[in-house]
């Protein structure tokens, strides 16, 4: 089972992502593929490749709300009984995969970018601390929760000829009792320029060190006249707007040219560009992760390649 | 009101982090351990609402993570009002893989809890070595507390706080939720203070840390882990050499191909 997430009317491509895992999973043990919707139902029509979409309609599901998702999700799971749920490693699988890990009893693996199955378990990788170590785990028992780093099963929509069927779960009562309110939705800062559309990026992470060094990083940017971007840390330390940041819970860009400075390449990060057309990736570990995904790298220290960068660029 | 923050210590991922010798776990006997970058900004927040308003904020940590009376000493630099260590009265709790399983983390922290109740329960919406999942929600599954996580602010409301979540893209949510209840901080309103070398000192001498000791509930299973292996990065991208200036001459070269720079 798929838990759809939507924004403003349309199904994330995470989630059709997930479809398409689910039915390659289920295929293997012929099986279904369901996909949970909660509120939005009228986006049933959006979900090719379910075999069955399972629907809550409740007004406090109408927009996404923690304990409103939970209660609705442990009715669906408790009446539909997957082998296997599946969630985007966002916001709201941070929020809820561990807490229906609870209270359905059934193990959870995180950050997850390869699954597999069988009649008696489900075997996933996982990546942990800063994706510099990989994780092979197993579900033991009838069940089991996966969060899914996005990209991780590639990014076609899956096709299906036949409608899927669609079984409505009447709501639980609690959620006629919940003791959290959305008040309002607040929408993302669109006051700076938009570094998604931009044909190159410099972007920095957590090598920078500190507020102080960021103007080396900003005047190669200037000489360059590209945006300067950035990976969460920087953004979370205060250095850099949450327009500049890139990664699974910040932008999803694809330029020309990525210039990764002092990056270490995290799945959260890699998940926002790893598409980009050319990827130079500097960073002193050479086992860092980024180097995964980057076209060339270096391991010299940004410290002593911007300010050479800059002299040449300016010529 | 009575904020409790719940601390631990992961390794500093600015270091190599090695296997252990049948590739089950992390060699955890080197590595240096850092307080978690987002319990860190959970501290942080903790703190804004005291400053803002007369709560006590209690640090709290587990007594068998690493460098955990560093972490408290620190937090109590800071501002806490109170730095606890919880240890396992029933001896059954050993550390996995990846440290202490959350399973058992969660059970120790419920415990704790029940016997002292607070209003407001935040940690780090997430931690670098989280294997079975994260803190907050499985925290607030035992207690029965509602739950925000990847939430950026955090206020106190009377018998609620209001709670802005936010979502890829920095689209968010205010929430207004009543307590007590368990929040996941993703970041802080502001950047996390620094408490000088000085006075995490005074806090050693001056301060004291509370033990409390836990009987943990037993736990469900969680993952099992059946190997941990580094990730290959060799052979993906192609490793330009020489000294900065070269190194700089070839990315200039790259750049000029694509039109990206003049001349």
């Amino acid at each position: 089972m798929v838990l759809a997430e939507h924004t403003g009317g349309q199904v994330s491509d995470e989630t059709h992502e997930l479809i398409r895992k689910a039915r390659e999973l289920a295929s293997e043990l012929g099986g279904l593929t369901e996909v949970a919707l909660l509120g939005q139902t009228d986006l049933s029509g959006q979900l090719p490749g379910a075999d069955i979409v399972v629907t809550v309609d409740h007004p406090a599901l109408v927009e996404y709300l923690p304990e409103a998702c939970e209660l609705a999700m442990l009715e669906v799971l408790a009446q539909r009984s997957p082998r296997l749920l599946l969630m985007s490693n966002g916001t709201i699988g941070l929020d809820l995969a561990a807490a229906l890990s609870v209270r359905w009893d059934a193990p959870l693996a995180t950050c997850v970018s390869a699954l597999e199955i069988d009649e008696v378990v489900v075997t996933a990788t996982a990546q942990i601390l800063g994706g510099k170590v990989l994780v092979r785990v197993e579900l033991p028992g009838g069940r089991g929760i996966a969060t899914v780093l996005g990209g991780a099963f590639g990014t076609e929509t899956p096709q299906s000829s036949l409608a899927a069927e669609v079984v409505h779960v009447a709501p639980p009562a609690g959620l006629d009792a919940l003791r959290m309110s959305l008040r309002r939705v607040v929408e993302a800062d669109s006051g700076d320029l938009d570094i998604s559309s931009a044909d190159m990026l410099v972007s920095v992470g957590r090598g920078i060190e500190s507020q102080d060094n960021m103007e080396i990083v900003a005047e190669l940017a200037n000489a360059l006249g590209v945006p300067l971007s950035a990976s969460r840390p920087v953004v979370d330390a205060g250095w850099l707007p949450k327009t500049r940041q890139v990664g699974q819970s910040g932008l999803k860009v694809k330029p020309r040219v990525y210039l990764a400075l002092g990056i270490s390449g995290a799945p959260e990060h890699l998940e926002g560009m790893r598409n980009a057309e050319l990827i130079l990736a500097c960073n002193t570990d050479p086992g860092a992760p980024i180097f995964g995904v980057a076209h060339y790298g270096t391991t010299v220290d940004l410290f002593d390649l911007v300010p050479e960068l800059v002299g040449k660029v300016r010529g | 009101m009575r904020i409790v923050v719940a601390l631990k210590a992961v390794p500093d991922l600015v270091e190599e982090i090695d296997l252990n010798a049948d590739q089950t776990g992390i060699d955890r006997e080197y590595l240096t351990f850092v307080l978690g970058e987002w319990d860190a900004q959970a501290l942080e927040e903790a703190l804004l609402i005291k400053d803002a308003g007369g709560a006590e904020v209690v640090a709290v940590g587990l007594a068998d993570d690493p460098e955990i009376d560093q972490i408290l000493y620190a937090a109590l630099a800071k501002g806490a009002d109170e730095a606890v260590k919880l240890t396992d009265a029933s001896g059954t709790v050993s550390p996995g893989p990846a440290g202490i399983r959350l399973a058992d983390r969660t059970a120790l922290l419920a415990g704790y809890l029940e016997a002292q109740p607070a209003d407001l329960v935040i940690s780090g919406v997430q931690a670098a070595d989280d294997l079975d999942g994260q803190l907050p929600p499985t925290l607030a599954a035992l207690l029965d507390f509602p739950h925000v996580s990847v939430a950026v602010s955090v206020e106190v409301d009377g018998g609620s706080v209001i709670v802005r979540q936010e979502f890829a893209g920095g689209r968010s949510h205010e929430l207004q939720v009543r307590m007590p209840a368990v929040i996941g901080v993703q970041s802080a309103r502001q950047a996390p203070r620094y408490a000088p070398i000085t006075r995490i000192k005074q806090a050693m001498q001056t301060g004291e840390l509370t033990e409390w000791a836990v009987s943990p509930r037993a736990t469900g299973r969680g993952a099992v882990v059946r190997r941990m292996q580094r990730p290959e990065t060799s052979g993906q991208a192609e490793m330009l050499t020489g000294s900065a200036g070269d190194v700089a001459d070839q990315i200039v070269s790259l750049l000029r191909a694509r039109g990206l720079v003049k001349g």
